[in-house]
């Protein structure tokens, strides 16, 4: 498991991932700079991306759909705040629609991205995601990936299972 | 999802700053509405809506102590949103196990 943290804030709506790679800061970079590459990890296997434009510079776009299992095809964009290669990259994360314009009506997430060198071939990223409200994070949450989610990560059940009041 | 709490209720009244604010400020339970009028530049009559909203959700109760009722934070309400944070969670494992198989995979072809 290369995941090694996660943070959760429910109050302030922000979950912070980190995870080590066997690689260089470079090389994770390119996870995020390579349109092919990131076509390869964003959707869930049941959700594939295909990404039509791409443009990592402050001010640039990346847009992209994704193709369901039934056909269907939501529609998604990032808005790149900062980008600092191999370093750091701050984007808006969108939904959109079918013409490829911001659906104004869906929640958009800011997510944070951090990458270090750890030194001995080691590096870490992490990922701070912010919601704008607790409404926002559902309706992500509600925008049909959660099929996909089942099956990419088959863990979900034991989460949906969990107790709530033991869950605090 | 979860029959106890109704989950519009509570994204409803977590989406609003006060309201979140007043969460934070009832964990410890030592307030009531009249205490807590006083931290904000709104009426009381206000402050009381708010809470209102929240009990209404499910997120926080009035408790009796001693001679007067304070606000508590009920944690199974906030356990919604954690819940609604673990699904997020899973969504970004899942993206970073392939972007560990993707980093592995090129390693192997250069060797």
């Amino acid at each position: 498991m290369t995941v090694t943290a996660v943070r959760k804030d429910p109050e302030a709506l922000t979950m912070t991932i980190t995870a080590e790679f066997d690689t260089s800061p470079e090389r994770v970079w390119k996870l995020w700079e390579d349109p092919r590459q990131l076509e390869r990890w964003w959707g869930p296997p049941t959700y594939p991306a295909t990404v039509d434009s791409h443009d990592l510079r402050p001010g640039g776009r990346v847009e992209y759909y994704m193709t369901g299992p039934e056909g269907d095809q939501p529609r998604g964009y990032w808005e790149i705040v900062e980008a600092d290669a191999p370093h750091s990259l701050v984007f808006r994360d969108g939904f959109a629609n079918d013409d490829g314009t911001p659906n104004a009506g869906l929640p958009v997430v800011t997510a944070r991205v951090t990458i270090a060198d750890l030194g001995s071939g080691r590096t870490r990223m992490s990922i701070e995601s912010t919601f704008p409200s607790a409404e926002a994070m559902e309706q992500v949450l509600a925008m049909g990936m959660e099929d996909g989610l089942k099956q990419a990560v088959g863990q979900i059940d034991a989460i949906l299972a969990e107790d709530p009041v033991a869950s605090r | 999802m979860d029959n106890a709490l109704d989950i519009d209720r509570v994204f409803g009244a977590l989406a609003d700053a006060t309201r979140r604010d007043i969460v934070r400020r009832a964990i410890g339970g030592q307030e009531g509405v009249a205490e807590l009028a006083g931290r904000y530049p709104m009426s009381f009559a206000a402050v009381q809506k708010h809470v209102a909203v929240l009990e209404r959700a499910g997120l926080v109760t009035k408790q009796r102590m001693g001679r007067c009722k304070v606000v508590r934070t009920n944690s199974e309400g906030l356990s919604v949103a954690r819940r609604l944070l673990d699904r997020y969670e899973e969504s970004w494992r899942g993206r970073i196990d392939r972007m560990t198989e993707l980093v592995t995979d090129t390693k192997e072809k250069d060797v």
